[in-house]
């Protein structure tokens, strides 16, 4: 759950010879975006609001996703990577995850960086790193995990700063399509919910006002390693993860939205990667020909 | 990294063999820990006597007692949520009405129409419903709201405890007519029209010498839950509701009379109270009042020598994260002469886990302050379901306090949940959870039901292992108010359950032979009556153990007011200091054990 590697905004060799690497560093670059929002709305979060109990076990998830990310990619592909991708790996897991215990935090920020390394099709992962473990840890270990369930206080405000600056950061990184079309179809799904279990459309819309659907919809969904290339596609395949989710409500699955991207997301990436190589082997034969 | 060079296979192998080990740990763990506890469970009385060192037997049908709960029916606005609105109410508070020596069970009904039962102890390992006979049973008049607890305390210092009687309607006052009959006074004291109160307890804030009540209101006052004029009656938040109901102070003037003084000494709230308890929390002589709020934060008043309280949950770190507190209890966890306090709330796998709290005071703090640290995951006295009552008491008799946790929500269809529609709109805006015609249908489902129960008991050096299952407490009722006597008076706490429309239950303890224990039956002289808020500290074998009085704690409950010490196998204790509500002291030079001791305060 990367935005690190996202190109961005186009940066000319002449531009980037004339300014200094920690001028660069600190002139928020698109890479840094991403993770200095989420450590905007965690430190502001648990400030204003005890978004977490402790910062012992965000810390751990952190460390985990961090050396681990060191290790594999040393290990599989002799480089160094950048750590942003494993900072927000990290941190995701330090939020979403709720448990008890300590034990999780590093398993679960396990689970998701190696995913990254040993599901890997044509050189490109698959899943999602931090929904694929945290889905992963739902489903096997329930009795020690939830996700994160608290609200931004019963004011107005601090919800909409975190819906404004997310926007504002997915529009920067080239990502706010996916954003609108994922709440757009979670919009209209919870007007077809409603109207086929009889609850209020405000119950059904509710879920959304929450932290646990804005992390996910600025961080999770809009993910460049493990979303597709083209914006139209990209917009379809985050609609079919809403519609996904839909089905799951349907069947009253508390943990709808990471199911939802579980599911679709990794099948829209094989299906990308599969066309890319069908084109990659048809250009050199066409060449030839 | 994409485009990097392409791994080694055995590189690759090595990873992919890693990551399957990682997606198989939760699952070996899951299974070994799974299996040590289903085996133990299967082991019965003798084996859970020889390593715990007690048993339960469930023995209230064998004891007279066939008391079941039966729940309100509110407002047909509510009808598609009504279970789970209608979820409280079960409450039990032991006293001995009688003054005959042994421990009675008052237990409130919430239908309305519906009847409470006072069960007198015979003495002989038998119960009897004496509630119509004393003029206690008849309290859910159509019209005047329905029981939601009781707390026992003799406000006139005549020697008989008195009860109040909260209620999600017209809180009343009954005098205690010499343990023969009850009358109700309830105009006299001044109390008000309409609480929806789910806590209530007895305490001498100022040490007058005469009982005070605090009364913590859960819905707010003015909404008649029979009769609802909007459906706009919800929290407004999960997690920081400031919608409830007031708080209440009443100043005991002596003659029957209360004044109503929360406001003008500082108590000012609308957070949603499930349960308070008062405490002397800062060894400074005077009781200050933690209250467990739902949808929100804990509050902690400080008393500032009886002019006034001062709300520094904050300050003292339990204001901070917001949960669902549904008991306040307070216990000598460690055996270090200082009061720890243990708030419950609600955990749900895979979909909740806000943990229950066991707040522990962090050494080296000023004089007169407090902070805590909330140790629960440490201790492991942290996943307890649907918490709601929760009591401390040492079950076996080591000298070591356990604890005791009942649970449970809503039980209806055991196949399906509402947790699904509970989260959706509990993470709702304000607008939006507030309004109880926004919640979805409960249509039969269950919301954290079949609970299995905890005790939890205490090695001593902070670790607690949870037995329910091998001491025989088996039952997964609805739980809600948990109090704890010896109802025989043979030196071993008993506990009386009352289940949300189900079954009083009296879980019969039977200790293992040779550990020693001691009690306390104390009757304050220049302190109130009740003895409410004295502290007595048993020091045996280079140990100590802080205990007191309390007018109410847990959830809806109170204990026997009797202070009981588990000594092990400590055959003598060393001395006894006994600290009364007066701030006078007293200090019994090794009294006899196994024994129960009638102490009065020194004039």
């Amino acid at each position: 759950m990367s935005l690190a590697a996202e190109p961005g905004i186009p940066v000319s060799a002449a531009q980037k010879k004339s300014v200094s690497p920690l001028i660069r560093f600190f002139s928020v670059e698109n890479r840094y975006l991403p993770p200095l929002l989420i450590t905007l709305i965690l430190v502001a979060g648990q400030a204003k609001f005890g978004l977490l109990e402790s910062f012992s076990r965000t810390a751990l998830a952190i460390a985990t996703s961090m050396a681990l990310d060191l290790l594999l990619a040393r290990l599989m592909f002799r480089k160094w990577p950048h750590l942003a991708s494993a900072y927000i790996t990290g941190i995701s897991v330090g939020i979403l995850l709720r448990s008890p215990v300590f034990w999780p935090y590093a398993l679960c920020s396990a689970l998701a960086i190696t995913s990254k390394y040993a599901i890997r099709w044509h050189g490109r992962h698959l899943f999602n790193p931090s929904n694929f473990s945290i889905s992963a840890m739902l489903l096997l270990i329930p009795e020690y995990v939830a996700t994160l369930s608290i609200q931004w206080g019963n004011d107005i405000w601090p919800m909409l700063i975190v819906w404004v600056l997310g926007a504002l950061i997915t529009w920067r990184v080239k990502r706010f399509h996916i954003t609108i079309t994922y709440v757009l179809s979670f919009l209209m799904y919870s007007a077809i919910l409603s109207m086929i279990v009889g609850d209020s459309f405000l119950a059904e819309v509710a879920p959304i006002t929450g932290p646990m659907y804005q992390l996910f919809i600025f961080f999770m969904i809009t993910d460049p390693r493990t979303t597709v290339k083209s914006v139209k596609w990209q917009c379809i395949v985050v609609f079919l993860v809403a519609t996904m989710e839909m089905i799951l409500r349907l069947a009253d699955n508390v943990h709808a939205p990471f199911y939802a991207l579980s599911i679709v997301g990794p099948i829209a990436m094989a299906i990308a990667i599969w066309l890319n190589s069908r084109k990659r082997q048809a250009v050199p034969a066409i060449a030839t020909a | 990294m994409e485009q990097a060079v392409e791994p080694r296979r055995a590189v690759r192998i090595g990873v992919i063999a890693f990551f399957v080990a990682l997606l198989a740990v939760p699952i070996v763990y899951k299974h070994y820990q799974r299996a040590a506890v289903e085996g133990l469970a299967k082991s019965g009385e003798a084996s859970a006597l020889a390593r715990y060192g007690f048993y339960f037997q469930e023995s209230s049908k064998a004891s007279g007692i066939h008391f079941v709960h039966q729940a309100p029916i509110l407002d047909s606005k509510l009808n598609h949520i009504m279970p789970q609105v209608a979820s409280m109410g079960a409450a039990v508070s032991v006293v001995d009405f009688d003054r005959d020596g042994w421990e009675d069970i008052y237990v409130t009904n919430s239908k309305e129409g519906s009847r409470n039962a006072l069960y007198r102890n015979l003495g002989n390992g038998t119960f009897q419903d004496v509630a119509a006979e004393v003029g206690l049973a008849d309290v859910n008049l159509p019209g005047t709201g329905v029981s939601t607890g009781a707390v026992w305390g003799d406000y006139d210092n005549d020697g008989y405890e008195d009860v109040f009687l909260y209620k999600w309607g017209k809180p009343e006052l009954f005098h205690n007519d010499g343990g023969k009959h009850f009358t109700r006074v309830t105009e006299k004291a001044g109390l008000p029209p309409w609480v929806n109160a789910n806590t209530a307890v007895w305490f001498d804030y100022d040490r007058d010498g005469k009982l005070d009540l605090f009364l913590g209101g859960y819905y707010p006052e003015n909404v008649n839950l029979w009769h609802l004029k909007t459906t706009k009656i919800m929290p407004d938040s999960f997690e920081y509701a400031d919608n409830g109901g007031r708080k209440y102070l009443f100043h005991n003037l002596g003659d029957g009379r209360f004044e109503e003084v929360s406001q003008k000494l500082g108590i000012n709230s609308r957070r949603w109270s499930l349960a308070a308890v008062a405490a002397d929390l800062r060894g400074t002589g005077y009781p200050d009042l933690f209250v467990a709020n739902d949808y929100g934060v804990s509050e902690l008043y400080l008393n500032e020598e009886g002019k006034g309280f001062r709300e520094a949950g904050k300050d003292a770190g339990v204001g901070f994260s917001p949960k669902s507190g549904m008991t306040a209890s307070v216990g000598d966890v460690l055996n270090n002469g200082q009061f720890d306090v243990y708030v419950s709330n609600i955990s749900e796998e895979g979909i909740l886990v806000q943990g229950n709290n066991l707040w522990m005071p962090k050494p080296g703090t000023p004089q007169g302050t407090v902070h805590y640290e909330n140790m629960a995951n440490t201790f492991g006295v942290e996943l307890g379901g649907w918490s709601f009552g929760a009591q401390f008491a040492d079950l076996n008799n080591d000298g070591n306090l356990d604890l005791y946790v009942t649970n449970g929500n809503v039980s209806l269809d055991p196949h399906r949940s509402y947790w699904y529609d509970y989260s959706k709109v509990a993470g709702g805006h304000e607008a939006i959870i507030s309004d109880a015609a926004n919640w979805p249908p409960l249509r039969g489902r269950s919301l954290s039901g079949y609970q299995h129960k905890k005790v939890w008991i205490n090695d001593g050096e902070g670790r607690f292992q949870e037995v329910a299952q091998m001491v025989g407490v088996k039952d997964v009722h609805d739980g809600r108010s948990v109090a704890m006597a010896d109802f025989e008076n043979r030196g071993a706490l008993d506990v009386v359950v009352a289940n949300q429309r189900g079954p009083l239950l009296l879980y019969k303890n039977t200790v293992a032979p040779g550990r020693h224990w001691i009690e306390f039956d104390l009757e304050g002289t220049r302190s109130n009556r009740s003895a409410i808020g004295a502290e007595v500290r048993a020091f045996w074998n280079g140990r100590q153990q802080l205990q007191q009085v309390t007018g109410g704690s847990g959830f809806c409950s109170q204990n026997e007011r009797r202070i009981h010490f588990g000594l092990g196998n400590s055959n003598k204790v060393d001395r006894v200091e006994i600290l009364w509500p007066s701030g006078a002291q007293q200090t019994l030079t090794a009294p006899r054990i196994d024994e129960i001791h009638k102490i009065k305060e020194p004039l």
